[in-house]
């Protein structure tokens, strides 16, 4: 029986997991440089060992609003994608947690289109629900100042 | 492909290139042999390593050039232009084979007797009309041979009839012309000198390389290295100068540290380290030179003239990718020199000047950057037909050509769909111009300008940097950000202050800076970027200000920013591709405290800059820099709102295009609101109010009057064009002024003034109240067109001005005659007899004597007439000014 390794961690109260081979780092993003003109989900830059690293904000993506305040204790979860390195940033990272795979579930049809578009699909745990997150689905933030913004 | 194969592609790169530009100096200095013998080598070695490596075509080829050259070498052949032009030819075939060897693996199908027989009656027959071409050989495989063996065997009278000797039992086929048999082979080898090069041992470090040296080659201590593990070596140096700057930065903080004298010493190494890495990808700028020779040689005998080239500063080195940025362009420029610089010989010779022209190219390094100059001794640049192309071209208007100094006229021949050249040859003139050559060279960071002096001929400067990776950037600061701006674009700093020298002043909103009897026009970064939470405006009410003075291309503008700090040398990271499309920025570095800023894009700050003052004409010029200036027709931004048709709306009357958050949608008593640039904006849609969207980003067309701002929302923003409108103002709905055809699809005109009111009702009101300490000024229109009735009315009374309309010049008098007073007598040009006449009427007329005329176009590019300067109907800001401006110099008058 197949099992998936996950990271943990909560955007807006809600448990999230991640295959732990998707993420290369966790981090507390310090001095992220905002990048006026992007959109909203992007929450800037910032130098992660001397490299550019782009900060997307998890909350936001979501449609959650863009964080505003409390920037102190927010923890990044590194991620590589073509080349290129990108932070998510999320409220909480929790732990890792091996899972069955044949326990996680379809998503629920009435999931709000911006999460099932990132969400691969659920788990059911004790107390509360696991979304598994595609990451690679969450840093495709489309339509990047497309159109006519004069 | 093997490593043998692409190694030989690699080499034979190499010699074509260097053969190309020996053969055009050989062509003009026959005699020199040490030329022909290097021409000679590089062919045989060609041609050999194809014979090794069982390429038939190639070889043939190869070796039938390479018997023509031999006959030059032993001089049994005159070396004739025409000779020449064949070996080029034969060396184009070999290139074509060469290209297909490397896309596909393979020669190509098919034969090459014509031209190798061509080749073989030239070497024969002697300079018939053919030429022969020189063949590659390796001398790796074939021992060298005595070329006097050569010649006997290609002996014009025995070749044809004698083939008995030439039949070689070893090679199965008659020996080609020139070739000789094993055993005579054998037998050379014995009593001849063995060959005295070994040419192609010699590695170089890159394919674009040139081949060691002018004429004897030398064996050069060098290694190939592929470009990748150079590229990661940069990065790794940048990396460590990011992290020497890091550690200066925290030793600086402190006034005594044992870490001083190390970290001296690691700073010194660094820099030497980072230097020599950058040394390996630069690259003598000759290497982008060497096609040159060959393309002016065949310029010349296309065009029938005489051009020689000089060039000077071929050593001159630079960023390898910089170089490759700069061949095309610089390519494109000797063509040009070739086509429109120098004349043909015999008006050279009209004019007192050698029949031979002269193309100088001259390479040098100035600061931080690299000069080219292409410089011709042609006639230069003929001004007055350049401005009445520009005129035509509807590059510039024909009021504004003619106030521009020669030089100025000179630049346009860098303007988007600009071409002089009457007919359209082979060499330029394919429609794509100078533009091109500029714009490439803005790309990287480089400038170009001209000098041409008629008669005497017309120079090119043009100026780039070294290097792309590590470029000097001045900081500045923005409330708590901070921003790097290229150091090239920045011409001066500039603080002002009422009490200061440099003062910033209004007209209207827009702030500009008297800056040394020029006006500069102010851009706020600010508002580039949207940045709102800075504290207050940039400009105080003092009038103080970090003004950063920049040239972007022809664009020179002041930016206005809180803080300047000082100039850095960064290294240039790319932004990821999500945020690409943010033209603002062009990367993104890391400073001496770890922090990252963005580095703007001078280009994009400075289109960002004219959409913020301008309004939205940048917008236009960018969806088709052709557009805006046909006769005629006018400038219509098509959208959809409500349904799938389009829906139109003169762009003239649009002063930006947003797009907002739709969450940032306010509901207030009297209709939705929107906070926009300080602001609150009333938010109407084109398809009535449930169409606003709820989330995402909403298109919006902002309209701007006097104070008052309003949106109008539409669901998609689809295209500019630029049609003569033709309405029909059938239909009734409200807010529609009729419909037009316009791209071949039913559209309709959206009646702006309608939104407007139905926004704000109060809009032409508050428009009156800014407006209102001057008493209502009454204004005839005369216009026949009910469409600009519809459109020009609004406006006038929104602005504030009373408006009475007629419908064409005679109603008009009517109405004059009839005793009404008129402050302002605004029509239609386009009929200029009637407007001459009505314009001698109206300054008859008692009434009227003292109104302020002005006409108007659905042109863009009227020319004045008797009503004074002409406006486009389109441009309302233009109409608005030019009559508030009337009306003030009338009041003076009075």
């Amino acid at each position: 029986m197949s099992s998936t390794e996950y990271v943990t961690f909560t955007i807006g109260g809600q448990l999230f997991g991640a295959e732990v081979s998707n993420v290369h780092d966790v981090f507390a993003p310090s001095s992220i440089t905002p990048v006026p003109m992007a959109r909203p989900e992007i929450a800037g830059v910032l130098n992660l060992r001397g490299r550019i690293v782009t900060a997307i904000d998890a909350r936001a993506r979501l449609g959650l609003g863009r964080r505003d305040e409390d920037q102190s204790n927010v923890m990044a979860i590194g991620v590589e994608q073509d080349g290129e390195s990108f932070g998510l940033i999320i409220d909480q990272i929790g732990e890792v947690m091996r899972l069955e795979n044949d326990t996680l579930e379809a998503n629920p049809v009435n999931l709000d289109p911006i999460w099932a578009s990132v969400a691969k699909g659920v788990h059911r745990l004790n107390d509360k629900l696991l979304v598994v997150m595609d990451i690679g689905r969450m840093l495709a933030v489309e339509g990047l100042e497309d159109g006519l913004a004069a | 492909m093997d490593d043998l194969l692409s190694e030989f592609l690699t080499e034979t790169a190499e010699s074509l290139e260097v053969i190309d530009t020996e053969l055009v100096k050989f062509e003009s200095q026959p005699n020199d042999e040490a030329t022909l013998n290097n021409i000679f080598r590089l062919v045989h070695t060609i041609k050999g390593t194809c014979g090794f490596l069982g390429l038939p075509r190639l070889e043939a080829v190869a070796h039938a050039g390479e018997t023509l050259l031999g006959k030059f070498r032993d001089g049994a052949l005159e070396v004739t232009p025409d000779a020449v032009t064949l070996v080029l030819e034969s060396l184009d075939q070999i290139k074509e084979l060469v290209g297909h060897l490397e896309s596909t693996g393979a020669e190509p199908d098919g034969d090459d007797a014509e031209l190798i027989a061509r080749l073989e009656d030239m070497s024969i027959n002697g300079p018939a009309p053919s030429t022969p071409k020189p063949a590659p050989a390796a001398a790796v495989v074939e021992p060298e041979v005595d070329l006097a063996h050569d010649s006997d065997l290609a002996d014009a009278d025995d070749e044809p009839i004698d083939r008995g000797p030439n039949w070689d039992e070893a090679l199965g086929r008659e020996l080609r012309p020139g070739e000789v048999s094993l055993a005579d082979l054998e037998a050379a080898f014995n009593s001849v000198d063995g060959p005295a090069d070994i040419e192609n041992a010699k590695p170089a470090e890159d394919p674009d390389k040139p081949a060691g040296g002018d004429n004897v080659p030398v064996v050069n201590q060098t290694i190939r290295v592929n470009v990748d593990v150079l590229e990661d070596l940069m990065t790794m140096v940048s990396e460590l100068v990011l992290t020497r700057n890091q550690l200066l930065q925290m030793v600086r903080n402190t006034d005594e540290s044992e870490f001083k004298t190390p970290l001296q010493r690691l700073s010194n190494i660094t820099a030497e380290l980072q230097e020599g890495v950058m040394k390996t990808r630069m690259q003598p700028i000759g290497s982008a030179w060497k096609k040159l020779p060959r393309i002016v040689r065949d310029a010349s005998n296309d065009l029938g003239k005489k051009i020689n080239l000089m060039m000077d500063g071929e050593n001159t080195e630079l960023d390898r990718q910089v170089l490759d940025l700069i061949k095309d362009p610089l390519t494109h420029m000797i063509r040009n020199s070739c086509d429109h610089g120098v004349e043909t010989p015999d008006e050279r010779k009209a004019s007192g000047k050698p029949d031979a022209g002269t193309i100088n190219l001259r390479a040098y390094h100035e600061g931080g950057h690299i000069i080219i100059e292409v410089s011709d001794d042609g006639a230069g640049l003929k001004t007055e037909r350049i401005r009445q192309k520009a005129i035509e071209k509807g590059v510039v208007d024909a009021a504004e050509a003619l106030s521009m100094s020669d030089r100025e006229v000179h630049r346009l021949i860098f303007a988007p769909g600009f071409s002089t050249a009457a007919k359209v040859t082979n060499i330029s003139g394919r429609g794509v111009g100078m533009d091109v050559v500029k714009t490439n060279i803005e790309l990287i960071g480089g400038a170009i300008d001209l000098r041409a002096i008629q008669g005497e001929g017309t120079t090119f400067i043009i100026k780039i940097p070294l290097t792309l990776a590590i470029i000097s950037a001045l900081i500045v600061g923005i409330g708590e950000d901070r921003f790097a701006l290229p150091q090239l674009s920045v011409v001066e700093l500039v603080r002002t202050g009422d009490e200061r020298e440099h003062k910033v002043e209004k007209i209207n909103d827009t702030q500009v800076l008297r800056l040394r009897d020029r006006l500069l026009p102010l851009v706020a970064l600010s508002d580039v970027l949207n940045i709102t939470d800075g504290e207050g405006p940039a400009v105080d009410e003092n009038g103080n200000a970090f003004v950063v003075v920049m040239q972007v291309g022809d664009n020179r503008f002041g930016l206005v920013v809180d803080e300047v700090f000082d100039t850095e040398e960064i290294v240039v990271k790319p932004l990821t591709k999500m945020l690409q499309g943010v033209r603002e920025y062009s990367g993104a570095t890391i400073l001496g405290d770890g922090s990252v800023i963005l580095i703007l894009d001078p280009n994009g700050v400075s289109k960002a800059g004219a959409s913020v003052e301008g309004g939205v004409q940048s917008v236009a010029q960018e969806g088709d820099a052709q557009m805006t200036y046909q006769d005629d027709k006018t400038s219509l931004l098509l959208f959809r709102a409500g349904g799938m048709e389009p829906r139109a709306c003169p762009l003239g009357l649009v002063t930006r295009l947003e797009e907002l958050d739709a969450e940032s949608f306010e509901v207030s008593q009297t209709g939705t609101v929107v906070q926009y640039r300080g602001k609150l904006m009333p938010l109407v849609h084109a398809a009535g109010p449930h169409a606003l969207k709820t989330e995402g980003r909403q298109p919006i067309l902002v309209f701007n009057q006097g104070e008052s701002v309003i949106g109008v929302a539409v669901d998609e923003i689809l295209d500019i064009v630029n049609e003569r409108m033709n309405v029909e103002l059938a239909d009734a709905s409200p807010g529609v002024l009729g419909t037009a055809v316009l791209k071949g699809k039913a559209t309709q005109v959206i009646d702006v003034a309608y939104y407007l009111n139905q926004g704000d009702p109060d809009w032409a009101d508050a428009a009156n109240k800014v407006e209102g300490e001057i008493d209502t000024r009454s204004v005839l229109l005369v216009e026949t067109h009910p469409f600009f009735q519809n459109m020009l009315s609004p406006l006038l009374s929104a602005a504030g001005y009373n408006v009475s309309i007629a419908e064409d010049e005679r109603a008009a008098l009517r109405m004059i005659e009839s005793g009404a007073r008129f402050d302002a007598v605004i029509a239609d040009v386009d009929q200029s007899v009637t407007a001459a006449r009505f314009a001698e009427a109206v300054e008859r007329s008692e009434s009227t004597a003292n109104a302020a005329r002005i006409g108007v176009s659905s042109r863009q590019d009227a020319e004045p007439t008797a009503l004074g300067q002409s406006i486009p109907k389109s441009d309302r800001h233009a109409l608005l000014s030019a009559l508030d401006y009337a009306l003030k110099m009338r009041g003076h008058a009075a």
